[in-house]
């Protein structure tokens, strides 16, 4: 019963009903233009032969008087055709005609008369529906002229039979129609209602159910389902930064307070605090870096937008180089940027790419043992562009490609290298807030990372 | 030098205007930028605004005195690090900026920058002891002997020079001669510093650039 008010309740109920409502008055009104064209204008046609008729006979009377009419109406009350007529004198005696009495029903002002009569074939007597116009004769003499209409009766009967017919037949089906789509849609939306109390329920993980037909309802929960995407890599993003402070913030502020805790322990000498106070200091500012790195990685991943010009890659991979290169040489790495390919002015954050360009060369030069080699290339691919760096360095395991961009990740054989273990996360978030590919390859030897990004259309470059 | 310092956190105010005294400056502190821009009228060498602040912000405050004739520099403390920030702060009227939490001395470095900046006559030639550079024709010399530089060192050693006798930090130097405003995880700034005085103090008796402990370089004659 709930239910049944549930679905009469629903939109599509409702528009099923209003649909109903307009083609149940369009159909009403086109039986009532057939009603009128038919039925109508054949009782118009009866009234003007009889109205004809009338004037034939009275002419006949005045030409001969009232046997002459006598005589005529005799001879047509004979013929087989539906003309009825009846002749009475001042007394109410028949003088001629085909029908057994004078009507009992009473002419309106016109002098027409709807009334049934007897009408015999053979033994079978059958009552019929007739319309005739009275007419007085002087002398007291009265004539009726009229014709059978049980033919239009039944054509009237016929279309409001059909009428009612229709109508119930329309509002009944269009109930049904209704009933059934208002709960084939209901079935969709509680399904959808029911997906949406399990999420908030703290089921993150549930989507809406869809049926991929691509209908107005499918494509609602599509969007609905690509939007819990977005929120549950926001909030995945959120749950991980505060588990990353949770575990790797928590060692360096310990071993900050421990070591404040230890130098105050007994009667520490200057030279001692002061030690312990630069040590504080140096740890300080790298506990700094790592919470801001963690906030820029967290808010480019979180979809905060930069700027989107047309930055030349060649141009941000020449000042990454220029700003690197005295460190590789230090280090013995020849760095090196192979000639560019194409075009390759994408769109874009010129510092975000320039830090995640730097992170990169930075992060190679560490891997690289000294007389290695780092290269930078750009190169047109059709509608991109495509940054590569590589290294002949010892390389990632094909297992461990995919955990380097992770936060905090540092490979179990570089954990004596300096660094905060963000660097490549950083490159990841700008390279998805770029909606750019983020490839890595072996480089037998070596590692290879692609960052393949949009290219700016020439209209933007220039 | 005079600095009006407007931050309504009285504890990190407080150990600023400590800092700052102890390097020879005299400081003032107001808690809002209402007193603040009161106490501006009495002349300062350099003004450090918080960004924010009760009632009116820090940005209102420095359209305020540029509105009102006011040239003091300005120097924007935030905890607001974007670069977007960044930009809408210096288009208020800041004249640098600088993201909390921050290290002492390269607020000290940035102000004495700040206050060096203001009426500093366009220069062709700078000379620091014995070393002299040639803004217009770029050539470098030290005791009348040519030293080559790259472009790149040439920007660093001008920048260095412009702010002689001062501590100029890394990001100071990221910021100005490569114009990045990110924090490369290696010490790439240590490399290109001791590249450079490898070739300007190198065979020389006296050492211009000096790294100075916990804050940066500072280029000066003086040690």
């Amino acid at each position: 019963m709930l239910g049944l008010i549930k679905l009469v309740r629903s939109t599509a109920f409702r528009l099923a009903l209003f649909y109903l409502l307009i083609f149940g008055v369009s159909s009403a009104g086109l039986l009532g233009f057939v009603f009128w064209r038919s039925a109508g204008f054949t009782a118009e046609q009866i009234d003007q032969t009889i109205s004809a008729e009338v004037q034939g006979l009275h002419e006949r009377y005045r030409l001969l008087g009232v046997p002459g009419l006598t005589q005529v109406v005799k001879e047509r009350s004979n013929r087989q055709s539906q003309s009825l007529y009846y002749l009475v004198d001042r007394r109410g005696r028949r003088l001629a005609g085909n029908i057994d009495s004078w009507p009992t029903s009473n002419a309106d002002q016109q002098d027409w008369i709807d009334f049934d009569y007897n009408h015999q074939v053979g033994d079978v007597a059958e009552q019929r529906r007739a319309r005739a116009r009275e007419i007085e004769i002087s002398g007291g003499y009265r004539l009726l002229v009229g014709r059978d209409v049980q033919q239009r009766v039944a054509l009237v009967e016929l279309i409001q039979s059909a009428f009612w017919w229709a109508g119930f037949g329309i509002v009944g089906l269009g109930l049904l129609g209704g009933l059934f789509i208002g709960r084939q849609m209901l079935r969709r939306i509680d399904a959808m209602a029911a997906a949406s109390a399990e999420i908030m329920a703290g089921n993150l993980n549930h989507r809406v159910p869809h049926d991929g037909s691509g209908d107005e309802l499918d494509r609602l929960a599509q969007s609905l389902n690509s939007m819990l995407d977005r929120i549950e890599v926001l909030m995945n993003a959120v749950r991980q930064v505060s588990d990353n402070i949770a575990h790797d913030l928590r060692t360096p502020i310990s071993r900050l307070r421990a070591r404040a805790e230890v130098t105050l322990m007994g009667d520490p000498s200057l030279e001692a605090c002061r030690e312990a106070l630069e040590k504080t200091l140096e740890e300080a500012d790298a506990l700094l870096s790592t919470f801001n790195a963690l906030l820029d990685i967290a808010r480019l991943e979180g979809g905060a937008s930069g700027p989107r010009d047309p930055v030349n890659l060649n141009e941000v991979i020449a000042d990454v180089v220029d700003l690197y290169e005295p460190v590789a040489e230090d280090a013995q790495i020849t760095l090196e940027v192979l000639p560019a390919v194409g075009s390759t002015t994408v769109k874009g954050d010129r510092r975000l790419l320039s830090q995640a360009i730097a992170n990169l060369v930075d992060n190679a030069l560490k891997y690289t043992g000294s007389r290695g080699r780092v290269w930078l290339k750009a190169e047109q691919s059709g509608k991109q562009a495509i940054l590569t760096i590589g290294d002949n360095g010892p390389g990632v395991p094909a297992l461990e490609r995919d955990r380097i961009f992770d936060r905090f990740v540092r490979l179990d054989s570089d954990r004596s290298k300096p660094g905060n273990g963000l660097g490549l996360s950083l490159v990841r978030a700008v390279a998805v807030m770029h909606g750019a590919e983020l490839k890595v390859d072996d480089g037998h030897p070596g590692l290879v990372v692609s960052i393949i990004l949009e290219r700016a259309s020439e209209v933007e470059v220039q | 030098m005079r600095i009006l310092v407007i931050e309504d956190d009285k504890e990190a105010a407080s150990y600023m205007v400590k800092g700052l005294s102890e390097h020879g400056h005299v400081a003032d502190h107001v808690h809002d930028a209402e007193s603040g821009l009161v106490m501006a009228e009495s002349g300062y060498d350099v003004i450090v605004l918080d960004r924010m602040l009760p009632g009116m912000d820090g940005l209102q405050a420095a359209q305020n005195l540029r509105g009102n004739g006011f040239t003091t520099p300005i120097l924007f403390l935030s905890a607001l690090g974007e670069v977007d920030d960044r930009v809408t702060g210096l288009k208020a009227g800041g004249d640098d900026y600088l993201v909390k939490p921050f290290a002492f001395s390269e607020l000290l470095a940035r102000l004495e920058a700040l206050a060096r900046r203001r009426g500093e006559e366009p220069q062709t030639e700078i000379l620091v002891g014995d070393l002299e550079i040639n803004l217009l024709s770029r050539r470098v010399t030290r005791g009348g002997q040519r030293i080559e530089l790259q472009p790149r060192e040439f920007k660093l050693l001008e920048f260095l020079a412009r702010h002689s006798d001062r501590v100029v930090t890394r990001t100071m130097l990221l910021e100005n001669v490569w114009e990045y405003n990110f924090d490369p995880q290696t010490n790439v700034i240590d490399v290109h510093v001791s590249r450079l005085r490898s070739k300007i103090d190198k065979g020389f008796q006296l050492p211009l650039l000096h790294t100075v402990r916990g804050a940066g370089y500072r280029l000066s004659e003086k040690g």
